[in-house]
């Protein structure tokens, strides 16, 4: 071993670099490790072990593994405050120059932390202890909680907005394969050779699985070093034009018809400086593939057994990883704890890099194997039929006690014990097939009972598991499998691969593992603290507890213990859990069943989901015309949809009210003028638009006049009202439908649904010309005026040019149509233009306006303009349930036509029920009370005790200064018939008396419009 | 998400089509005279099957033509994509393709 500042590297080996050392910090401690490092392999190159505190009990705790299933070593890397990430794998962060990280759930220091009071008193938080403890009075919950809270979750989120960028990127592939190390690598070779478009996405900085972690004389593949034959194979692809490999991309997702979702962790390995400005932080793959191919790999067991949690406890296949990818010895004195064969690499491979091994434990009473024989032969001391049942080192290991256990393997055979000073255990219970992307894909797993693990079964989508994912145990049968389901693959697609036989590879067989899911002994302490899953701090006691308080289904144990729910979701931990509740309640692990596995695979950021659309790009939106001369006048807008509307226009130092008093006042004294734009525009033409039209809206349209307007209700087919909106004739075959802001995509929907499916002989065809017109609304007064000013070819006469007429002409020399339509009640001109000309237009007009003291209103008055002339709004006194006789709108529905869409729904019992709520009006008793929209109504002063009858709502409510006072309209129970009588609008502290009147507050008769 | 052969723009995303529900729904031929259950059938009931289920589509972001289609509420695998007046798809009686069937 090397000296220095790294006393567990070796001197030689791996595939780090030593010539670039490289400095980073844990804790605020400087240290050194080299290119190729993760944090792990460098702390442990450092002799860090201890890296974390637990989430629940505080518990020191160390490196337990190699890669993404690492359940301890979560910590912060923090590069500065808008890039603070907490519960990073210290096994999944590659070191770069000047990486800074903490550990985290600790206070003050990882030493010595306040929270670990919690260990002590570890027997009064059992599983289900917030929902026991916290339960009642339920009416103290909301103050448990914030106390709760403060004590939950790990790490600390960033405290500024993300200053990075994201990338989505979208992909077409014949083969996505997700998994580079042999296995996959083997199927995207024979693929990609047979020409087929490959994606191969693996999770670490480079590919090679498996491969990286044998020692360099390892076993040969065909008479090339495994080593050899990696980078071969690596050449060949990199030659092949159709085939992209994505290193440092975790395949997170799979989704329906081979959609898969990838994020590819693109600088998040390096060092500020050497981060081109280009590059993306991260980028999120969506890929739809013909084919797939899962070879995820596998990942070991744990044993539950009693101190398994000590730091320098860690997976043996991780210590084989440590030892030959990054030439880190995890200890000086390891011993090895197994219930298979696997873990014998491990002895052997630290042996013979000079670790001391004094003992093997082996479940086994009888191990055997080629493993096993090397072991024997190299002379490492066997422990067969011996488990592990006290760790003793609080923040390391530093020693264990074996004892021999009885036949069955539940009991420990008195008076065999042995103890073994160390300061590694290396531990294996098996192996799970990562099957988490195969269940996502919705996949059948299926149970293997001699490896005691899940592994895949019936596939449902286009897609092959290989490899140890699938269960497979050596080397020779991984690639051969990857060769197979390669060529089956290109076969799927149409094209004719070649299957290259199955490579020549000297490997001991293994036998099968002993599965003993739960160990015996009491541990160091006397106190068993045997943990199933350490990320969430889940003992055995906690399953069989609440399988004892009555929880049987897998998925009320995994939720009420917290088994599994970690952010590593109990990668390591899952299958014991199956197994201990299966032997607690002595039933088979298939009959338990197995808990879901959902996407993601692991932790991705919410940054990589936003992509490029975060803040104000999140959804489109839409400006009118003039959006600009609103903005420029002061306009404050709201959002009506993805539009974004002028709300009002404050002048200097008015309130919202006071302005929107005086827009509303200048619209009826004078001149007003405003956007209308938005409002949802259909072209409807065909020699059967008219009736058509007659089909869709309650009224009768065939006999229409050119140049005429009429407005019109849309039902659907349960009667209630849908949308509405003036439709225009403007030839007999041609007609300018306008729909509400926003119902104009729903409405235009639905009226291609109904010609496309049950009126396909009707010979009309739909346009949405919504963004194509720019629409003026002058209303006042002195509207006519300024029109008459402006307009050229256009009679502008009450006589000639009447309410609820088109005419075509030119308007600030641009050709328009202009519409008298109102719905404020005003004499009213619409003048719709070409887009284009929409600001020109609409300057021209208030330029000529000036004189008349010109206003533009918003959307705000525009509602109270409307609202005294009780006119409604689909969406506000609607609300999906009333119908046009809700409205007092009889006179809209046609008693003639035979039919229109909805029409029998007016007939129903309930629909033509007396007590339906209906459109009136309400007036307060103080002419300044404004009611509150959405308050409800009820039938007295006082309400007697809950349940109070209501009897109806406040759909829109407004000060009126045209009226003098506010005005409110509602919807009220049998309202109509209710006119002068007094009923209360309930408020939390007070109900306030309302008289009912009509909905009309201002010139009922409508002589204004008509002017 | 699923892919969705447009009978005339040819396989796209799901999120450029809308679902617009059940579909071979009969619109009573003479509304005024069909009695209120039959009538309530018609505007409220629908079947909720698990299996094969035939449902209109929309390809609203794109060609804005309905369609029906036929998809397995289990797998989400589509079976047969097939335009407006065609009859109801039957998984008994359809020709056992995979290739297409599968997307």
């Amino acid at each position: 071993m090397s000296g220095g500042n790294q006393p567990y590297r070796l001197a030689e080996g791996g595939r780090i670099d030593r010539s670039r050392a490289i400095a980073f910090t844990f804790d605020g401690t400087e240290y050194e490790g080299y290119a190729g490092d993760t944090l792990a392999s460098a702390l442990l190159a450092n002799g860090v072990h201890r890296v974390a505190r637990s989430f629940k009990y505080h518990r020191q705790r160390g490196i337990l593994t190699a890669g993404a299933e690492e359940p301890n070593a979560l910590v912060e890397v923090w590069r500065d405050r808008a890039r603070t990430e907490p519960n990073r794998r210290a096994t999944q962060q590659e070191l770069f120059d000047g990486l800074a990280t903490r550990s985290q759930n600790r206070f003050p220091s990882l030493g010595f932390d306040v929270g670990a009071w919690t260990d002590k008193l570890s027997p009064l938080f059992p599983a289900g202890f917030y929902y026991k403890t916290f339960k009642w009075p339920s009416s103290l919950w909301m103050t448990y909680e914030r106390v709760i809270r403060r004590a939950a979750g790990q790490g600390r989120a960033p405290s500024r907005p993300d200053p990075d960028r994201y990338e989505h990127a979208y992909a077409h592939c014949d083969l996505l394969v997700a998994g580079g190390g042999p296995a996959g690598l083997a199927a995207a070779l024979v693929a990609a050779r047979a020409g087929a478009r490959v994606i191969i996405a693996d999770e670490q900085a480079e590919p090679g699985g498996s491969l990286l972690s044998y020692p360099a004389d390892g076993p040969e593949i065909g008479g090339r070093p495994a080593a050899v034959w990696l980078a071969d194979v690596l050449t060949e692809l990199s030659t092949l034009p159709e085939v992209r490999v994505l290193p440092r991309t975790t395949v997170f997702g799979y989704y329906d018809h081979n959609f898969l979702g990838l994020v590819e962790r693109v600088t998040d390995h390096l060092a500020p400086p050497n981060i081109a400005a280009e590059l993306p932080r991260q980028r999120l793959w969506k890929v739809r593939a013909r084919q797939v191919v899962l070879a995820t790999g596998a990942v070991e067991r744990s044993l539950v057994f009693p101190d398994n949690d000590r730091p320098g406890i860690m997976l043996a296949s991780a210590a084989r990883t440590y030892l030959n990818r990054y030439a880190v010895t995890p200890g000086k004195r390891a011993v090895v704890f197994t219930n298979n064969d696997s873990a014998y690499r491990t002895a052997i491979g630290l042996a013979e890099a000079g670790v001391d091994v004094p003992a093997i434990i082996d479940l086994r009473p009888n191990p055997g194997g080629g493993l096993v024989d090397q072991a024997r032969q190299l002379g490492l001391p066997m422990l067969a039929g011996y488990s592990v049942s006290a760790v003793s080192g609080r923040s390391r290991v530093s020693g264990l006690q074996a004892v021999r256990l009885s036949a069955d393997g539940t009991g420990i055979m008195p008076g065999l014990r042995t103890e073994v000073t160390c300061d590694t255990l290396l531990i294996s219970g098996g192996w799970n097939p990562l099957v988490s992307l195969f269940s996502q894909s919705r996949g059948k797993l299926a149970f293997d009972a001699a490896a005691g693990a899940y592994v895949p079964g019936t596939s449902t989508q286009e897609e092959r598991s290989v490899g140890a994912c699938r269960g497979t145990v050596g080397l020779r049968d991984c690639i051969a499998e990857g060769y197979a389901a390669g060529a089956e693959a290109a076969e799927h697609l149409g094209l004719s691969a070649k299957r290259p036989p199955d490579p020549d590879i000297d490997e001991p067989a293994q036998t099968d593992p002993r599965l003993l899911w739960s160990l015996p002994g009491k541990g160091a302490s006397g106190r068993r603290r045997a943990f199933v899953d350490y990320q969430s701090d889940v003992m055995d006691k906690d399953l069989k507890l609440a399988l004892r308080e009555g929880y049987r289904s897998i998925e009320h144990v995994k939720r009420y213990t917290t088994a599994g729910m970690g952010v590593d979701q109990g990668k390591i931990g899952n299958m014991n859990v199956l197994g201990i509740v299966a032997d607690t309640v002595g039933a088979d692990i298939p009959s338990v069943g197995v808990t879901t596995f959902r996407q993601p695979y692991s932790g991705i950021a919410f940054g990589a989901v936003a992509g490029r659309a975060p803040g104000k790009f999140l959804s489109p939106v839409r400006t009118t015309p003039m959006h600009e001369w609103h903005a420029a006048h002061g306009a404050v807008f709201e959002n009506v949809g993805q539009w974004k509307r002028a709300w009002y226009y404050p002048r200097k130092g008015e309130t919202m009210r006071n302005a929107v008093n005086r827009e509303v006042a200048a619209a009826r004294a004078s001149l007003g003028i405003m956007d209308a734009s938005t409002l949802g525009k259909i072209d409807v033409r065909g020699p059967d638009a008219a009736e058509f039209l007659n089909r869709v809206y309650t009224n009768a349209w065939i006999k229409l006049g050119i140049g005429r307007c009429r407005y019109g209700l849309m039902l659907g087919e349960d009667g209630m009202v849908m949308d509405d909106g003036v439709t225009t004739r403007l030839a007999d075959d041609h007609f300018h439908m306008t729909t509400t802001t926003g119902g104009a995509a729903a409405v235009m929907s639905w009226l291609e649904l109904w010609l496309q499916t049950e009126w396909p002989d009707l010979k009309v065809y739909l346009t949405s010309t919504t963004e194509q017109w720019a629409v003026i609304g002058l209303c006042g007064p002195n509207s006519r005026r300024v029109m008459e000013e402006l307009t050229e070819g256009i009679d502008l006469s009450a006589e000639a040019f009447p309410h609820m007429a088109m005419r075509e002409g030119r308007v600030a020399d641009i050709p328009a149509r202009v519409f008298r339509i109102s719905f404020t009640g005003e004499l009213s001109y619409e003048v719709n233009v070409p887009a284009a000309y929409g600001q020109a237009a609409w300057e021209a007009i208030w330029n000529a306006g000036r004189p008349f003291d010109i206003t533009a209103y918003g959307t705000e008055a525009m509602h109270v303009l409307r609202a005294e002339k009780g006119f409604v709004i689909v969406g506000q006194e609607t609300d999906g349930t009333i119908t046009p006789i809700d409205l007092g709108m009889d006179w809209i529905v046609s008693k003639k036509k035979p039919d229109f869409i909805g029409r029998r729904s007016l007939f129903r019992s309930d629909t033509v029920r007396e007590d339906r709520k209906q459109l009136v009006g309400l007036l307060t008793e103080d002419q300044n009370e404004v009611l509150e929209e959405g308050a409800q109504i009820i039938d007295e002063e006082a309400p007697p005790a809950p349940p109070v009858p209501m009897i109806g709502h406040v759909t829109s409510s407004y000060y009126s200064p045209n009226v003098g006072r506010s005005i409110a309209l509602a919807l009220v129970k049998r309202g109509r018939a209710r006119e002068g009588e007094r009923v209360y609008v309930s408020m939390p502290d007070r109900t306030i008396p309302v008289t009912i009147t009509r909905p009309v507050f201002y010139d009922p008769e409508g002589a204004r419009q008509n002017g | 998400m699923m892919q969705i052969t447009c009978p005339w723009c040819g396989p796209r995303d799901q999120r450029e089509f809308r679902c617009g529900g059940e579909a071979h729904i009969k619109r009573p031929a003479d509304p005024a005279s069909t009695d209120e259950a039959a009538w309530a059938d018609y505007v409220f009931m629908r079947t909720n099957p698990k299996g094969t289920h035939r449902e209109l589509w929309n390809h609203v972001h794109g060609c804005r033509r309905w369609f029906n289609m036929a998809r397995d509420t289990v797998s989400d695998r589509i079976l047969a994509v097939y335009a407006i007046g065609e009859p109801p798809f039957d998984p008994d009686a359809a020709p056992a393709t995979s290739e297409g069937a599968a997307q």
